[in-house]
C-alpha cells in the first residue's frame, strides 16, 4: 500500500486471462454448470464488475480467480501463472501474496480483535513479529479504524467491519482485489463509503479490482467495465462510459 | 507459519472453548497420572526387592564347592568334566588362590556342622555355621537385639529366632502374631551355651617313614563355652534352604576349633597334615556385576560354583513383566483420553468450519491449518502431561504415606516402595505429548482438507 505497484502492470499487460473456463459439479443426479466456457481478460489496474442474477455463476468465476476453487476445464492465468496447474501449497501462497478478498459477510474471525484479524495474513506470510504491529496499525488507520484496533468484530457496525476486512485484504500488498458483493449487507450510505475506498485503492495504488454484484447501478457508478453473466456463460462485456473518474478529485485524498 | 505464532494461535483457540478443552486436558492428566502411578509402583517395588536381595548378602556371593562333593547344576559340565574322584580338593591353599582372583573381596570357608548345644543342662541339636566379619552388614543383624561379634575369635554366639524359641521352650502358635524378638532376647542375652563337638586332631607323625601322613588323625570330644550376644529376627540364611543354620559363631573361632567336617572322612587319603579341607567356600565379589567373571574363573580352576545370579535374573524378568502389565493398565486411561482429544478436535472443526475457510481464503495453506490443530492437540498433551505427572506423584506419595502408617501400626519399619525417577517423568511427558499428537492426526488432516468455498458458503 505504501509503495505503488510497477507502472508496467498498470493499464498494460492483462492481469487476468480466463480461457474457456468451466466449473461443473454434481448435485445428486444433475450436473450443474456453474461456469460454462467463460473467456475474459482483465487488464492490470482495471476495475471490473461481474454482473448477473443469483446463480449466474459470477461468484464461482470470482472463486476461480481467487484460487479458492479449481476449474473443471479451461485455464485462469493470473500474472502469467495458470492457477489450474498450481499445487495446493502454491495456490495458498498465491492467495496469500497476490490476492486480497472481501466478502458480503465480512468474514472477520469473531474471537480476534481487529488488529489480530488484520495481523493474521502476516502470520501466514511469516512477516517479522516486530514489524507486524506497526503495519496492522497503519492499515487500520488507512481505513479510519485506529481507535477500534482492540475491539472485536461483534462490537462494530457492518461498515466498520467491512473496512477492517479491506484493511486485512490489503495487508500483504496484493496486486488483485476481489470483492464478492462487498456492500450487500450494508445500507446505501455505508456502502458508498466502502465503494469509495475500493475505488481509491484502484486509482491510487493501481490495484486491479474485480467486484461481483447484482446491482447494476453500483457497478455503473464505480467500474470501468461491466461483464454480464447468465447461466454460467458470458453474455455481455462493455466499457462503462458513465463512470465518474473525477470523483477522487472532488472528495480529496484519504 | 512459525512456531511462536502457532503456539499463540493454538493457546488462543484453546481459551476460546475453555470448558471443553479443560475437560479434555483433565482427561489426559488422569491418564498420565494413572500411568505414572502404576509404573512408579512397579519401579518402587523392584527397587525394594533389589535392596532386600542386596542386603541378604547373597547377591554378591558365589558358593564354590569341590566337584567331588556336590553335583553341579549343570549336567553337561558334569558329564564332560573330570570324574569326581580326580577333581581338585578345596583346601586352604586353594581358598587363598581364589581370594587372589580379580574382583574378589574375600573367600571364606563355609564351616557348618550339626552338633549338640547345652543350655541350662538341656541338650539341643542344631546346625551351626560360622560367619565372617563382613556378615555384619546382613539385613538380619541390622535391627537385632544385642550386637554382632565383638571380635573374629570371641567365644560368642548369635541365635536365630526359632532356636531362641526352642531354648525357652516356646513353640510359635500358628495364626497368632509372631513372638516379639525383643521379648525373646531379654532372658537369653549374656547367658552361656555349652557346645559339644568332635575335634579333628592331626596325629603326631612320630613313626618315621609313614607314607600316608594325612591319613593319621584322631577325633577328640571337646566342649566350648559360648556367650549369647544376639537374637536375629530375620533368617540371615533364608536363601540357603534345608542346610541353613540356627546358631552362628565367629569364623576365626570356628576355624580354630577344628571341628570334624563331613568331608574329612572322604579326604582321609589326600589331605596333607594340618591343612584344612572345606566342603564349600563362600566368595564375596566387589560388585554383583562381577559375579559372572568370578564364577567363570573359579570354574576354570576346576570347581563347581553357584550364585544367586540365575535366581535374580528370573526376578528381574518377573518385574519386567509386572512393569509391562502395570504400564498397560495405566495406558488404558490414556487411551480413553486419546479418544477425548479426537472428539474435542473434531467438534472444534465443526464449530470452526467457517474460521478455517476464512483462514484459507486469506492465504493459510493446508499445512498451516494442519499445524494449528496439531499445536492445539500438542498443547493439551503437554499441559495434561505436566498436571498428570504431578497428580501421579501426589497419588504415589499418598499411597506410600498411607501404607507406612499401616506398617507402623503393625510395628514394621517404614518402607519406601514408591519411586518416580526423572526418566519416568520425562517419559510420561513425552508419551502424553506423542499420544496427543497422534490423536490430532485425524482431525488435523480433516481440517486441512476442508474446501474453503464450501466452508464459506454457509453462515
Amino acid at each position: 500500500m505504501a509503495s505503488t505497484p510497477d507502472k508496467s502492470q498498470v493499464n498494460g499487460a492483462p492481469a487476468i486471462h480466463a480461457e474457456q473456463l468451466c466449473r461443473h459439479y454434481r448435485m445428486g443426479e444433475t450436473l450443474i454448470r456453474a461456469v460454462d466456457g467463460v473467456t475474459l481478460t482483465v487488464g492490470a489496474g482495471e476495475f471490473v464488475a461481474l454482473l448477473g442474477s443469483s446463480g449466474s455463476g459470477k461468484s464461482s468465476v470470482l472463486n476461480l480467480i481467487a484460487g479458492l476453487d479449481r476449474p473443471t476445464s479451461g485455464s485462469v492465468i493470473v500474472q502469467e501463472r495458470d492457477l489450474a496447474q498450481l499445487s495446493r501449497e502454491e495456490l495458498a501462497r498465491y492467495r496469500l501474496h497476490t490476492v486480497g478478498m472481501v466478502f458480503q459477510s465480512f468474514n472477520l474471525i469473531a474471537s480476534m480483535t481487529l488488529a489480530e484479524n488484520v495481523e493474521l495474513p502476516m502470520r501466514f506470510a511469516e512477516v517479522d513479529r516486530g514489524k507486524r504491529d506497526g503495519l496492522a496499525r497503519e492499515a487500520l488507520a488507512r481505513v479510519g479504524l485506529q481507535a477500534r484496533m482492540n475491539h472485536r468484530p461483534s462490537e462494530l457496525s457492518g461498515g466498520e467491519q467491512q473496512r477492517a476486512a479491506l484493511a486485512r485484504a490489503l495487508i500483504n500488498r496484493p496486486q488483485l482485489l476481489l470483492a464478492d458483493e462487498p456492500t450487500g449487507n450494508l445500507d446505501s450510505h455505508t456502502g458508498t463509503e466502502i465503494m469509495n475506498m475500493v475505488r481509491d485503492f484502484n486509482q491510487q495504488l493501481g490495484m486491479t479490482v474485480v467486484m461481483v454484484t447484482h446491482e447494476r447501478a453500483l457497478a455503473e457508478r464505480y467500474a470501468q467495465r461491466l461483464i454480464f453473466l447468465a447461466d454460467g456463460k458470458l453474455v455481455g462485456d462493455e466499457e462503462n462510459s458513465s463512470v465518474v473518474v473525477s470523483a477522487i478529485a472532488e472528495r480529496g485524498r484519504l | 507459519m512459525k512456531l511462536p505464532d502457532l503456539t499463540e494461535l493454538a493457546m488462543r483457540n484453546l481459551r476460546e472453548s475453555l470448558l471443553r478443552n479443560s475437560l479434555t486436558t483433565i482427561g489426559i492428566s488422569v491418564g498420565v497420572a494413572s500411568l505414572v502411578a502404576m509404573l512408579s509402583l512397579g519401579i518402587g517395588l523392584q527397587q525394594l526387592a533389589s535392596r532386600r536381595l542386596m542386603k541378604s548378602g547373597l547377591f554378591d556371593t558365589v558358593v564354590v564347592t569341590s566337584r567331588r562333593d556336590l553335583r553341579n547344576f549343570n549336567r553337561e559340565e558334569e558329564r564332560n568334566g573330570p570324574a569326581p574322584g580326580e577333581s581338585r580338593i578345596l583346601d586352604e591353599p586353594t581358598r587363598q588362590e581364589i581370594e587372589r582372583l580379580p574382583n574378589v573381596l574375600e573367600a571364606n570357608p563355609d564351616i557348618r556342622f550339626i552338633t549338640e548345644l547345652r543350655f541350662e543342662d538341656k541338650p539341643h541339636l542344631t546346625t551351626i555355621a560360622a560367619l565372617p566379619a563382613s556378615g555384619k552388614s546382613n539385613d538380619a543383624f541390622e535391627t537385632m537385639p544385642g550386637h554382632f561379634f565383638s571380635s573374629e575369635t570371641a567365644p560368642e554366639a548369635i541365635l536365630q529366632k526359632t532356636f531362641a524359641e526352642e531354648l525357652l521352650g516356646k513353640t510359635p502358635k500358628l495364626g497368632l502374631d509372631e513372638t516379639n524378638v525383643k521379648e525373646l532376647a531379654a532372658p537369653l542375652l549374656g547367658k552361656e551355651l555349652t557346645m559339644r563337638y568332635a575335634q579333628r586332631e592331626a596325629a603326631k607323625s612320630s613313626s618315621a617313614g609313614q607314607s600316608l601322613v594325612g591319613a593319621a588323625y584322631s577325633v577328640v570330644s571337646r566342649e566350648q563355652k559360648l556367650k549369647i550376644i544376639g537374637v536375629a529376627d530375620l533368617d540371615p540364611e533364608s536363601m540357603r534352604g534345608p542346610t541353613r543354620a540356627r546358631v552362628f559363631l565367629p569364623l576365626k573361632l570356628a576355624e580354630s576349633l577344628h571341628v570334624m567336617q563331613p568331608t574329612d572322612l572322604r579326604e582321609i587319603s589326600r589331605s596333607a597334615g594340618d591343612q584344612p579341607v572345606y566342603s564349600s567356600v563362600n566368595v564375596r565379589v566387589k560388585n554383583p556385576s562381577h559375579i559372572q567373571s568370578v564364577e567363570d574363573a573359579v570354574k576354570k580352576m576346576g570347581f563347581n560354583t553357584f550364585s544367586i545370579l540365575d535366581a535374580s535374573k528370573s526376578i528381574q524378568q518377573f518385574f519386567k513383566v509386572l512393569d509391562v502389565f502395570l504400564g498397560i493398565f495405566g495406558s488404558l486411561a490414556l487411551a480413553v483420553a486419546f479418544i477425548g482429544i479426537v472428539n474435542t478436535l473434531v467438534m472444534a472443526i465443526l464449530e470452526r468450519r467457517r474460521e478455517i475457510g476464512i483462514m484459507k481464503a486469506i492465504g493459510a495453506s493446508d499445512s498451516d491449518v494442519k499445524k494449528l490443530f496439531f499445536a492445539e492437540a500438542g498443547a493439551m498433551g503437554i499441559l495434561g502431561g505436566v498436571v498428570g505427572v504431578a497428580l501421579g506423584w501426589a497419588i504415589g506419595q499418598a499411597i506410600n504415606l498411607g501404607t507406612n502408617v499401616y506398617l507402623k501400626s503393625q510395628s514394621f519399619p517404614p518402607e519406601h516402595f514408591w519411586s518416580v525417577p526423572w526418566w519416568l517423568v520425562a517419559f510420561a511427558l513425552l508419551f502424553s505429548f506423542l499420544v496427543s499428537l497422534a490423536a490430532g492426526l485425524y482431525p488435523a488432516g480433516r481440517a486441512a482438507r476442508l474446501d474453503p468455498v464450501q466452508a464459506l458458503r454457509y453462515e
